[in-house]
């Protein structure tokens, strides 16, 4: 996902003059070919989060399309403000792509976890958060995002996640995805958690028991009209999010359903992370399992959920 | 290269009448908004006249002007002496001066881009205009536009990472285009700089970061203005300049006191005295 993140930026360099890549001490090697063909348009500025974002600010209130590549919590944590009062203030096009998000680096330990990446993005006015599923759907947002307004928050997953999105179902910054028709659940997803609920309706779906699927790949504006009508036939809504139940995805659903809803609103179901620091190391995979974020763990949950509703 | 050799700081002048003017405009805003940064924006008022006077191009009919020199005023909170001069070079009318930090003015304590004409950056927070200007020289060199960028940032907003962070990336991308300006005032708000968080030695700190760097009296308009006519002192370097000032400068009662960086509530006493106080000076 990073790399056709990183490919695309170099595409887009291609295609317009209005393109620069700004890195913070990233990998040897990262994006040679681009330095290579555009070395003027290619920056690579030390571990100096603050400053990266403010210059991209400056490139950018003179015309040009930032794209700057660092680990997420070195944006989001580090550089708020200038993110904050730089960028979203001033409304400037500049797109932060973000390794790492979630618990991506789990054995590095806390102080790389991106876990509360999308409730501080998404607290930001004039802020866009985007977190795609798989390296097919990144390629279809880096088209999109040369012309939107505004900064992007772009969250990446740990790369080499299978492919589960579909072409077919074209791509919108800002307008959700249906992957599954509505039903009496419905699971919504942003970023990998989209495989993850396929796995889980599919699971279910042989229990005879029918799951809708809503990948809200844009938490940030959240399209609250398809989010309303794909939740009106729902009973019950299970949010699913690498992130903490705090402020990301869940929170959103929540908000947009209790302000947009004219019925009460369904049994909503945040899944996610705990408000703590995660205390243990092993791996993404590990992590999401003692967080109850694997399939098997969300099935269960689902399941004891509905009968809740059900009964 | 060898280093800059360091100017004699010698007393400025007393104020002539034009920065006595100019001083004028900032107390009118002081009495329209009755509070505001009154140390911070005194201490600035010569800088920012040489600049407008002298150095920066720039069309007021037009603030977006492509070829305009950039200026960004980093020390946000002096912002009542940015004002001044934009009103006296006509990017709006001196009356709007009066209608400072009312809810419908353009003029908040804190200067806006895209509200206020002729500034470039909104800023405020302190650390963000040197990063903002490296950004916009390269952006310059990019476009092959022989236009400069300006920053101006106070003595106790160099406590900051970020003015560190940017100073190392405009020394390494040799920003010749680049120019920041400290105004050096010797107070932040709770107290001397030097008991604060001592930048010293100041001038050196900045050559250390691949700076053309040298030192004036920011009083001293006839200076400033020999100096800044000669930029960039070095064509292979960003420039700093350390503009020796005192906080408060024109109001005798105000100089060099760590309680007028900011007052609140200004009262008609305290307008009067000020008005006093300048003509004596």
């Amino acid at each position: 996902m990073r790399k056709a993140a990183l490919d695309k930026i170099h595409h887009l360099a291609r295609r317009d003059p209005r393109v620069l890549f700004l890195g913070s001490d990233l990998g040897s090697g990262t994006l040679e070919e681009m330095r290579q063909e555009f070395p003027e348009r290619f920056f690579m500025e030390g571990i100096s989060e603050a400053n990266f974002v403010g210059m991209a600010a400056g490139l950018a209130m003179e015309g040009f399309i930032p794209y700057l590549n660092t680990i997420a919590p070195f944006f989001t944590r580090r550089a708020f403000e200038q993110i904050a009062i730089d960028l979203c203030l001033h409304k400037l096009p500049v797109r932060l792509i973000a390794s790492g998000g979630g618990v991506v680096y789990a054995p590095l330990g806390p102080t790389h976890l991106a876990i509360e990446d999308i409730a501080a993005m998404r607290a930001l006015p004039n802020m866009t958060v985007v977190a795609v599923s798989d390296a097919e759907e990144m390629r279809r947002l880096m088209d999109q995002t040369l012309d939107w307004p505004g900064p992007i928050y772009i969250r990446l997953a740990k790369g080499g996640d299978p492919i589960v999105s579909d072409p077919d179902k074209g791509f919108a910054i800002g307008k959700a995805i249906l992957v599954r028709a509505p039903a009496e659940i419905l699971l919504v997803t942003t970023g990998v958690t989209l495989g993850t609920a396929i796995q889980v309706a599919d699971h279910l779906a042989d229990e005879g028991l029918r799951c809708g699927i809503l990948h809200m790949h844009t938490v940030k504006p959240v399209d609250a009209e398809t989010l309303v009508a794909t939740a009106a036939p729902a009973r019950l809504v299970v949010t699913i999010e690498e992130h903490i139940r705090t402020g990301g995805l869940g929170s959103a659903v929540l908000e947009t359903l209790s302000d947009h809803r004219t019925t009460p609103l369904p049994k909503v179901v945040r899944l996610g992370l705990p408000d703590a620091f995660p205390k243990e190391y092993g791996s993404q995979d590990s992590m999401l399992e003692g967080f109850g974020l694997k399939a098997p763990q969300v099935v269960a949950a689902v399941r004891q959920a509905w009968q809740g509703v059900a009964s | 290269m060898t280093p800059l050799p360091v100017p004699q700081i010698a007393a400025a002048p007393a104020l002539d009448e034009r920065s006595r003017h100019l001083r004028r405009l900032v107390i009118q805003a002081l009495e329209g908004g009755g509070r505001g940064h009154i140390g911070s924006s005194m201490s600035l008022i010569e800088i920012l006249r040489v600049l407008y006077d002298d150095v920066l191009r720039y069309r007021p009919d037009e603030p977006a002007w492509a070829a305009r020199d950039r200026f960004i005023l980093s020390k946000g909170h002096g912002c009542l002496a940015q004002y001044a001069l934009l009103a006296d070079k006509g990017f709006f009318p001196t009356a709007e001066l009066t209608r400072f930090c009312r809810r419908d003015s353009f003029l908040g304590g804190h200067p806006e881009a895209g509200k206020v004409p002729g500034v470039e950056a909104s800023t405020g927070a302190l650390g963000h205009g040197l990063p903002l200007g490296v950004g916009m020289a390269l952006a310059a060199r990019l476009k092959k536009s022989d236009h400069r960028v300006f920053v101006v940032m106070g003595d106790g907003e160099t406590n900051e990472g970020s003015v560190w962070e940017a100073a190392l990336s405009a020394g390494k991308h040799r920003l010749s285009n680049l120019v920041a300006l400290v105004d050096y005032n010797k107070l932040q708000s709770y107290g001397p700089t030097r008991e604060v968080c001592d930048m010293e030695p100041f001038v050196d700190k900045w050559r250390a970061f691949n700076f053309a760097a040298t030192e004036v009296d920011g009083h001293d308009v006839a200076a400033m203005s020999e100096l800044f006519r000669r930029l960039p002192l070095d064509a292979d370097k960003p420039t700093a300049i350390i503009c020796h000032t005192v906080k408060g400068k024109g109001i005798p009662f105000a100089e060099g006191r760590a309680d007028w960086h900011h007052k609140a509530k200004v009262t008609a006493q305290d307008v009067a005295a000020m008005y006093d106080a300048l003509e004596g000076c």
